[in-house]
């Protein structure tokens, strides 16, 4: 199975400076991708991820477009080639 | 992002930390502390409630603890003043596996004493506190405090179950105090390993019970160094000065406008020196009759006197939060306080006249002040 994360801005630097991480492994699910990315680059697993295993409140996961909230969240499925995209939500203040 | 000024203290300079909800700014003057370089925004966007400066042991690192509203809250520090910032790969201030708690706000960070340079206590939100053993390059969790049986009783305030204050004690190694909202004080003779409340006379006006043991809206609590059993303590409705290391808790409250407030300094050598910013009440956190006035009294709190000179006296709505207000260590000692509107002033005669710094900040939440020490062969930046 082969996925590509897309890395928001700012967690980049994080990351190698990279925009697009590819990970290759057995997946299953939003939580398994989420693993495959934590071993390619585990710096930016605290920045989106709670100590409780939670995606922060203020960041949204889309696989194939559909936002894991809406979509069976961390146990959702992913297929092979997906494309995930991490991204900040729009609250501020 | 905007572009960040940097400053370049010297030995000997004082140096202020700003912390916003917007980023952290620092500032140094000269011993005058009549002209001040302004340098920032650091972590633009970030909500920055904790800074620190430790000067022990040979560094002169800032520590801040900013938390981006998406991306979570981390401890960073700088050893050439602001110029770069650590980025740990990993949150170094997290809750262990089993406790069901994850780090809202870094609300306080304090080196440790003198005799022991490489340790720092963090206070966060859920109410819990930290320490450090290795100048902060791992954090563990302080089990004795966490595992109290009155915590889970703990009720938050408006600004979340935080614990925004940890007061060594400069005598006894073993002793230290911590404050909660709303928890109250909590007092450790054993070095952390066990915790016990100490709020003897202070109020509780939101409860049945005025004078529950714990419970209290304690807002800040500082204590003295000459004279470590004098300390004071600006409640949520309540002025208090202990002589007893905050065994008991006396009502001062004697002539100021309100005994409602948040911020509170005491003297660097003067145990009967504290300032406070009245505000009107918890319906209205605002400085009373528009006037924005710090109260200083130099007798232990028998009375209170308005310190204005410099200070705006009409319309001026303002809020100075708890961490909010700071003294240093030189003689006069200055005085500094921000407020909610982004304000930033400065008093180097100990509030006799004040002069801005800024006008035009993001909301301030913590003012820290401290006198700069590079040790020699090192430059300042």
């Amino acid at each position: 199975m082969s996925l590509v994360f897309v890395i928001p801005g700012p967690l980049r630097e994080l990351a190698r400076n990279r925009s697009e991480i590819r990970v290759d492994g057995a997946a299953g699910s939003v939580s398994g991708a989420l693993s495959l990315l934590w071993r390619e680059c585990p710096a930016v697993r605290d920045r989106i991820m709670t100590e409780l295993g939670e995606v922060r409140p203020h960041v949204n996961i889309f696989v194939d477009g559909e936002n894991i909230r809406d979509s069976g969240g961390l146990a959702g499925d992913v297929r092979d080639g997906a494309e995930i995209v991490i991204l900040p939500a729009v609250s501020g203040g | 992002m905007p572009s960040t000024r940097h400053i370049t203290p010297r030995n000997g300079d004082v140096l202020l930390m700003v912390g916003t909800m917007k980023g952290a700014f620092l500032l140094r003057a000269g011993k005058g502390r009549a002209s001040w370089d302004v340098a920032g925004p650091y972590f633009p966007g970030n909500a920055v409630y904790a800074m620190a400066y430790d000067g022990r042991a040979g560094r002169h690192r800032i520590w801040a603890g900013p938390k981006s509203m998406h991306w979570g809250g981390l401890l960073r520090s700088s050893d050439n003043f602001g110029r770069t910032w650590t980025n740990p790969r990993e949150a170094n201030v997290k809750f262990p596996e089993g406790t069901g708690a994850a780090l809202e706000q870094i609300w306080q960070i304090i080196p440790g004493r003198a005799s022991e340079p490489n340790t720092l206590y963090c206070g966060v939100e859920p109410a819990a506190l930290f320490t450090s053993r290795n100048a902060g390059k791992s954090w563990s969790l302080v089990e004795g405090l966490w595992n109290h049986p009155q915590r889970p009783r703990w009720q938050p305030g408006g600004g979340g179950l935080c614990l925004h204050t940890v007061l060594l004690d400069p005598e006894r190694s073993d002793r230290a105090a911590i404050a909660v909202s709303t928890a109250g004080f909590y007092v450790t003779e054993d070095g952390g390993a066990s915790w016990r409340p100490s709020n003897k006379g202070v109020r509780a006006e939101f409860l049945p019970d005025k004078h529950p043991e714990f419970g209290q809206c304690v807002h800040k609590v500082v204590q003295s160094t000459s004279k470590p059993e004098r300390m004071y303590l600006q409640n949520h409705w309540g002025l208090y000065r202990s002589d007893d290391r905050g065994a008991s808790w006396t009502d001062i409250a004697n002539g100021v406008p309100s005994d409602f407030g948040f911020a509170m300094a005491i003297h660097p050598q003067d145990p009967d020196c504290a300032w406070i910013v009245p505000l009107e009440s918890d319906e209205f956190r605002c400085t009373p009759e528009g006037k924005l006035r710090v109260y200083r009294t130099r007798n232990g709190g028998k009375k209170w006197e308005a310190m204005t000179r410099g200070l705006p006296q009409k319309g001026a709505f303002e809020t100075v939060l708890r961490d909010a207000m700071a003294v240093d260590a030189l003689d006069p000692a200055g005085v500094y306080f921000g407020t909610r509107s982004g304000k930033l002033f400065a008093s180097a005669d100990e509030g006799k006249k004040w002069i801005s710094l800024a006008d035009g900040l993001p909301p301030i939440v913590s003012v820290k002040a401290a006198v700069v020490s590079i040790p020699r062969g090192r430059k300042g930046a």
